[in-house]
């Protein structure tokens, strides 16, 4: 036969135990050890390095992100970010529809160019319905058209020294005391050269809305949304990251961000 | 193992054995640590779109969520926090949506002592979160080949055929308080860490792989057995519920079946047995 072990008391007390550790679960203690440039928090993210190369030791150079079909675009491509930019040069371009448009490509390359959105048209083209997985959570499913990348960087020349492509935008974003900061991004040159890797000018059929990134976005389909610069400005290739904002590749990088955001 | 001949006194005649092994002891502790600040890190990270749906996207032009958490200003200006799941609406004021002091309301999801960090920061939450999802990951896969090599996951977790139909014997001695403390598990012991070490953890490890772009590409099979990326962040949540419902009843039972001996039994593997349990030999 079995005995009723529980007693009580002896309960109680366990419950006390238990209890007063609930406390700390509320204690702000952690947030000095997570805030930027803290060891712990430094030490912890080196565990996106590890998700990085591990996601390019399994997933194939040229794999292509699950594309749709017309019947699942079911809504607008939902805008985020900034969505209307103020920048003096760029009111200027969207006042004259882009007709003065300019894409700089420069950098690491044998032959710079300077491509006007109807050189970009008349460049081979891409269109894909993919889903877009924005970092806060929320998935979007659309149809984008544009140039492949690699076609741009081929035209290009790159060097080989060139180790990743950085975008810079139009759209600046408000860092509190820190002032205001421009958009850029930053991707290696695998994602660059991968074929859905695109610099879209057409959104669901039309021409790629002020609110989506007008004239020109980046799409890289692997990658979380905050990697898809819009009102691209310039692209540049680079060997280092360091010349850039706080040298971390973005500025969502600089504010915390993972570089790598396949995940 | 050879819980016969490790036998050992302890006080007048109560008897110890050797219960758990140290790989047993070393991953309870190692996923006790990852799935408190994955857990903590995680709310935060929902926080920042506190809303789930069914299927591939997210419905802003059409509605598939099945459930959200926000701050709405009601007509006389006040602001409440509502939760809607399935439909039905909650005013959740002081605990999701709203929460704080009177005076300094934060206007989130899961309030900040449920989060880590505290105060909204979603590119902190992911880099805590993805810290210890691969600690978790590589915990789970040690677990496994060592409790395949040491025979705990044959002898302990795997139910057998009676500990199936003894189920119903188990379910009402764990009512009434009614515990026996031998080197085995009873039967509900043993389903339930199956299901949460078989089941919940390696869907917690795949519906969080589905939520990635990069394995989307490199493993596009993951959102179709899961329907779609939404449907696999939602399956995340609710494992995540049923976790923490495993995690309140295992405390439970810890304490109801005496917490000393419960916790040294993980701590330096030994656990003190019914005198009854080793009378009639040695348990197997």
């Amino acid at each position: 036969m079995s005995r009723i072990i529980i007693d009580r008391r002896r309960f109680l007390t366990g419950a006390g135990i238990v209890a007063s550790t609930i406390p700390l679960v509320g204690c702000d203690a952690l947030d000095g050890m997570l805030s930027n440039g803290a060891t712990v928090r430094e030490t912890m993210a080196k565990a996106n390095d590890l998700t990085y190369r591990v996601q390019r030791f399994l997933i194939g150079a040229d794999s292509l992100a699950k594309e749709f079909s017309e019947s699942e675009i079911r809504q607008g491509q939902r805008p985020n970010g900034s969505t209307d930019p103020t920048d003096a040069t760029y009111v200027a371009l969207r006042d004259g529809a882009f007709a003065d448009y300019r894409l700089e490509i420069g950098g690491l390359v044998d032959r710079p160019l300077s491509l006007s959105l109807d050189e970009l048209r008349n460049m081979p083209s891409r269109t894909q319905i993919t889903r877009h997985d924005c970092v806060e959570g929320w998935s979007c499913i659309a149809k984008w058209t544009g140039v492949p990348l690699a076609a741009v960087l081929d035209e290009a020349r790159v060097k080989p020294e060139a180790r990743y492509v950085v975008f810079r935008c139009f759209d600046t974003m408000n860092l509190g005391l820190s002032g205001e900061a421009a958009y850029y991004e930053s991707i290696d040159m695998l994602d660059a050269r991968h074929p859905q890797t695109i610099l879209a000018y057409g959104l669901n059929g039309g021409p790629l809305p002020i609110a989506n990134g007008a004239p020109l976005r980046l799409r890289v389909e692997r990658q979380l949304g905050y990697k898809m610069a819009k009102y691209l400005r310039s692209i540049e290739l680079a060997s280092d990251l360091a010349a850039y904002g706080q040298g971390k590749g973005g500025l969502w990088e600089d504010l915390g961000y993972d570089w790598y955001a396949g995940i | 193992m050879a819980t016969a001949i490790d036998k050992q006194h302890d006080g007048a005649d109560r008897q110890t054995i050797r219960r758990h092994g140290i790989a047993t002891r070393i991953t309870h502790w190692t996923w006790a640590i990852a799935l408190f600040f994955l857990l903590l890190s995680g709310l935060q990270i929902f926080n920042a779109h506190p809303s789930l749906y069914i299927g591939e996207q997210s419905g802003f032009a059409f509605d598939n969520s099945v459930l959200s958490i926000r701050a709405v200003r009601g007509a006389d200006g006040e602001v409440q926090g509502v939760t809607t799941a399935f439909g039905r609406r909650m005013d959740t004021t002081g605990f999701l949506g709203v929460s704080g002091p009177e005076d300094s309301r934060a206007y989130r999801a899961f309030p900040g002592w449920l989060t880590v960090p505290s105060y909204q920061d979603l590119a902190t939450g992911r880099v805590v979160h993805f810290f210890f999802a691969w600690l978790f990951a590589a915990t789970v896969l040690s677990w496994l080949v060592a409790s395949l090599i040491n025979g705990h996951l044959r002898r302990d977790i795997l139910p057998t055929f009676s500990d199936i139909s003894g189920l119903p014997r188990s379910f009402a001695e764990h009512l009434r308080f009614r515990f026996h403390h031998g080197r085995s598990y009873n039967g509900l012991q043993k389903i339930s860490y199956a299901v949460v070490l078989l089941i919940f953890f390696p869907l917690m490890i795949l519906t969080g792989l589905t939520m990635s772009p990069g394995m989307n590409a490199g493993a596009p099979w993951l959102t179709e057995i899961f329907g779609g990326r939404q449907t696999a962040r939602t399956i995340h949540f609710v494992v995540m519920l049923l976790l923490v419902g495993f995690f309140a009843i295992h405390i439970f039972m810890v304490l109801a079946a005496g917490p000393i001996n419960e916790i040294r039994s993980m701590v330096t593997g030994r656990y003190r047995i019914d005198q009854e349990a080793t009378e009639g030999g040695p348990e197997r």
